[in-house]
């Protein structure tokens, strides 16, 4: 036995650098990446609200009441407003990114990204205008 | 197992992406802020209620939310191994993360068939 049993000349080891928890906070573009990728919070967030404001609307006039006093509240209303900026993110990056996932050609020219990003702007602005006529009509 | 399915939950994660791209801002504008702040009339009970029974109207608030629960599912996991370095906590997160979006799913569906 030798006398540093603790030492070898060629010590296995693994490499792994550590990294701090907030390492995305050290750049502004990595800062990006980490917002877009919590959009989804709010995405899901809303869709949890909107779920349940169904549930009041199927549990009755009264309680659908309820509900909207609720969303008038000053913290629904600050809430909501947080939301919508995060949503808006998520929809403006998706539709940028939607070049990315999605290689269309026509013959054996590839369309353009801008073209299929802003066929996505299109059709976000059309969705959005009937719905809202919808919605207001009904 | 786990390169199988994958795939699948990248699909979800898409189609969620879509939806709630297209969809939310605008939802969220109408019934989160515009009427609650009274620059809309909210419309009467009654419509909303026939409007929300229509069987289109129940499939589309069904994929809609339910998609978006599995579109958070799959980005929030990834968020939590990079951002947070959580890698070594793999099969927990994933289990929360997808279990939730399962649970939010089968809460839409109860909630829309008795609507």
């Amino acid at each position: 036995m030798s006398a540093n049993p603790q030492h070898t000349p060629y010590h296995p080891r693994w490499y792994r650098a550590s990294m701090p928890i907030f390492w995305w906070m050290r750049r502004w573009i990595h800062a990006r990446f980490i917002l877009r990728e919590l959009t989804s919070i709010f995405v899901a967030g809303y869709a949890l609200v909107y779920l349940l404001q169904l549930r009041a609307l199927g549990l009755g006039p009264e309680a659908y009441a309820r509900f909207l006093d609720l969303l008038r509240s000053p913290l629904s209303i600050s809430l909501h407003g947080v939301s919508l900026v995060f949503v808006i993110y998520h929809s403006i990056t998706w539709f940028n990114l939607a070049p990315r996932a999605l290689a269309l050609r026509i013959g054996d020219r590839r369309v353009p990204d801008k073209v299929i990003a802003g066929l996505n702007f299109v059709a976000w602005i059309s969705i959005s205008a009937a719905l809202a006529w919808v919605t207001l009509k009904g | 197992m786990k390169t199988t399915i994958e795939p699948f939950w990248w699909s979800l994660f898409g189609a969620g992406g879509t939806l709630a791209a297209l969809f939310i801002p605008i939802t969220l504008i109408i019934n989160g802020l515009a009427i609650p702040l009274g620059w809309l009339d909210a419309p009467a009970y009654e419509n909303v209620l026939q409007l929300a029974r229509h069987p289109l109207a129940r499939t589309y608030l069904f994929l809609l939310i339910s998609l978006s629960f599995y579109h958070w599912a799959h980005r929030f996991r990834f968020t939590l191994y990079d951002g947070l370095q959580l890698k070594h906590l793999n099969l927990l997160i994933a289990v929360i993360c997808y279990g939730g979006a399962t649970v939010g799913t089968i809460a839409a569906g109860y909630t829309l068939i008795n609507l």
